[in-house]
């Protein structure tokens, strides 16, 4: 949008922008490209201003995953359950799971995050709008790679050792990023006018992490094993971990599948919040 | 499309007398639905959304503003505007407060989306609808000057050359590298309105921009926008009348959403003062002594009507059950802003209200007030102390007619100009 020439013509009515939809993919990918420098700029913000009002700073960005996985494992210490064969130390099954999760939660909650936290320069500067979508997303990566320094510590203490599998682990974090952020971005335009979203994402969030293959491994049979297959998140949290630990990867498959899925969703999903842009900041005000 | 551009007949002479340049701001006959129930507007919101995915011919775009029809509780926020403004010149947009003016704003921005007609709006846009919008009250001035920047779609090496500028003009100082959170409002305006008039924009949409800021700050904001304005087209809205008749060719004038007038400034804002001093009439009723049963203005519909320097006869119509002795009276002259621009005392004309129904009628020899609409305000108080008789705010009207632009004041004869040249340089 910045990088417009001088003569361009902007023209707007009550016209469904659908109806024009060559137009409409045009836009959508100039506004990407001419905002990536705004998205940066957007981005180094968030991160510097993150967690400059806090006293413990970044260790918060440890704490959920670790809190979380510690309670599983604690319990399991206990013989409170029994978790199946995980080939790993259960402490470091559960740790390094809990923080893959944690990067699909991120992902899920940014779309709506960021549209909230732009509210009020949403309702008066017109600039293109993907960009806080994409420093939304790179706030996420952002975080993983800090988390990624617990991740390192976690392997080496429990002498993990991860083999060629390591390669595909970029792409799997990238697949449950994609993931996150085509499921969050499907209710973000619901989520900036009613904040029952806002409230929800974390109830269902929470419940849907003891769906997932999370803190244990997969079953192959029952609900636990119709849920490995059919929950989308399963085959990314477990390809995620299996390449990390050197395990051998059992779910290529379905994980192919969810990823491009994910990447059309991904895509319905930006043309609805292009659509629904104007109609969101007419109904909830600066 | 209804021409729905003359809305006055005097509209036309704006757009044929001031042709400057291309035109980079066209809108034809837009309207804009509001809704008043906010549970039924969030509804309709996600209703309309939805209604976009299926790309058919809508029933709204092809029919006038008069045939869509309104769901309940909505209303027209803006309706049948249609204007044009060209490169070089400004159209000041100018409306009691609700009348629909951001909304317009926000509509030629692109930031909501027409319910009916249409806009085109050409080159590179700069939009202050609220100043500051974007500061992170974390970071510094500095580094929301970057963020703030690139907002309006300046990159970053554009940034790094006018950043002295900007903070120059913000008057910020070593402050600049401060957070925002610690900076006075002031201060954040004066930032913000220095980062968003450094990107030579093609159209400026300016909305209220001047309504905070000392008056040092103001007159440098004028000055720039004066500057800016040779080079692009100025949409801008201010309450503040001296402002639009400083910058603006044309004004439109809106009123609950519909245009009331577009054309010459001097007409526009005279329009307006009307209209505004009408309204204070009918909300303010006259404070009176518990004696008094009325107290009315006896002049023509629409208030006295004189020239500078005329004659003015003021009549009033009062009844009282006893007789009041009167110690001191006045009248007083207001702008629609409420300043005092002119006294006339008439206390040693009147001695006393008189028992029953009278008449009142006094004459003003010499009125020495510029051109403009006025309010009057009477004030009768008790002989010898301060007991309201009589205090009618804006009791009635009086139009000036005269040689100057349309600026509220008293106004100084001026006797004589003596040109002396040098004639030993």
């Amino acid at each position: 949008m910045n990088q417009l020439p001088h003569q361009i013509l902007r023209y707007y009515s009550p016209q469904p922008l659908l109806s024009r939809p060559g137009v409409m993919f045009r836009e959508m990918f100039c506004d990407l490209w001419g905002g990536r420098e705004l998205a940066w700029r957007l981005f180094l913000r968030d991160v510097s201003a993150q967690y400059r009002q806090s006293y413990l700073g970044y260790l918060w960005a440890f704490l959920p995953p670790l809190i979380s996985s510690l309670t599983f494992v604690f319990l399991n210490m206990q013989g409170l359950f029994t978790i199946g064969q995980t080939g790993l130390p259960y402490a470091a099954f559960a740790m390094i799971g809990a923080l893959l999760w944690q990067v699909f939660v991120d992902a899920l909650n940014a779309p709506v995050n960021a549209l909230l936290q732009a509210r009020s320069m949403l309702a008066k500067i017109n600039f293109p709008r993907e960009s806080i979508l994409v420093a939304g997303m790179a706030m996420v990566l952002f975080n993983f790679l800090v988390r990624l320094v617990l991740l390192l510590g976690v392997l080496i203490y429990f002498h993990v050792k991860p083999n060629s599998g390591l390669l595909f682990f970029p792409v799997t974090i990238i697949g449950l990023i994609l993931l996150g952020t085509a499921c969050g971005l499907a209710v973000a335009p619901i989520g900036a006018l009613y904040g029952d979203v806002a409230r929800a994402i974390p109830l269902i969030t929470s419940f849907w992490m003891l769906l997932t293959p999370v803190v244990y491994p997969a079953r192959t049979i029952g609900l636990a094993g119709w849920l490995a297959t059919w929950n989308p998140v399963s085959p990314m949290i477990m390809i995620a971990r299996q390449s990390l630990t050197g395990q051998e990867l059992t779910h290529l498959g379905p994980f192919l599948y969810v990823f491009f899925a994910s990447l059309l969703v991904l895509l319905i999903g930006w043309m609805g919040f292009r659509i629904a842009m104007p109609h969101l900041i007419a109904r909830m005000g600066g | 499309m209804s021409e729905q551009v003359s809305i006055n007949s005097s509209s036309l002479h704006g757009s044929a007398s001031t042709v400057k340049g291309d035109v980079l701001v066209r809108a034809e006959n837009i309207g804009k639905i509001f809704c008043r129930d906010f549970k039924k507007s969030l509804l309709y919101g996600v209703c309309d959304a939805l209604h976009e995915f299926f790309p058919f011919p809508h029933a709204k775009e092809s029919l006038p503003s008069s045939g869509i029809m309104l769901r309940p509780s909505e209303f027209w926020a803006n309706r049948e505007i249609s204007f044009e403004v060209r490169r070089g010149e400004c159209l000041g947009l100018i409306g009691r407060n609700g009348a629909g003016k951001t909304t317009l704003l926000r509509m030629l921005n692109g930031l909501i989306k027409p319910d009916s007609g249409f806009i085109e709006v050409r080159g590179r846009v700069g939009a202050i609808i609220a100043l500051g919008a974007g500061f992170n009250p974390v970071l510094t001035g500095r580094e929301n000057v970057y963020v703030n920047g690139s907002l309006l779609g300046l990159s970053k090496k554009e940034i790094d050359g006018k950043i002295d500028d900007i903070i120059e003009f913000a008057e910020i100082g070593e402050f600049i590298d401060s957070p925002v959170q610690s900076y006075s409002s002031g201060m954040q305006v004066r930032l913000g309105f220095a980062v968003a008039t450094a990107m030579d924009p093609d159209v400026l949409i300016l909305d209220e921009v001047l309504a905070v800021g000392d008056l040092s700050f103001r007159s440098k904001c004028l000055k720039r926008i004066g500057q800016i304005s040779r080079n692009s087209a100025i949409l801008f809205v201010s309450h503040e009348l001296g402002h639009v008749t400083r910058i603006c060719d044309r004004v439109l004038l809106l009123e609950r959403g519909v245009p009331h007038f577009y054309g010459a400034t001097d007409e526009g804002l005279s329009t307006y003062q009307k209209l505004v001093s009408s309204e204070v009439m009918e909300s303010e009723a006259p404070e009176l002594h518990p004696a008094i049963d009325y107290f009315r203005p006896l002049t023509p519909e629409g208030g006295g009507l004189t020239e500078t320097g005329g004659v003015l006869c003021i009549h009033f119509e009062i009844c009282s059950r006893e007789e009041i002795p009167v110690g001191s009276c006045n009248l007083f002259f207001m702008s629609h802003q409420r300043i005092i621009e002119g006294q006339a005392d008439f206390s040693s004309c009147l001695s006393a209200i008189p028992k029953g129904h009278s008449r009142i009628s006094m004459k003003i020899p010499r009125v020495d007030l510029a051109a403009g609409h006025y309010l009057v305000n009477v004030q009768i108080f008790a002989k010898g102390g301060r007991e309201v008789v009589v205090h009618s705010f804006g009791s009635t009207r009086v139009h000036v007619i005269g040689p100057q632009r349309v600026w509220c004041g008293y106004r100084m004869p001026v006797e004589r100009v003596d040109l002396v040249p040098y004639s030993d340089r």
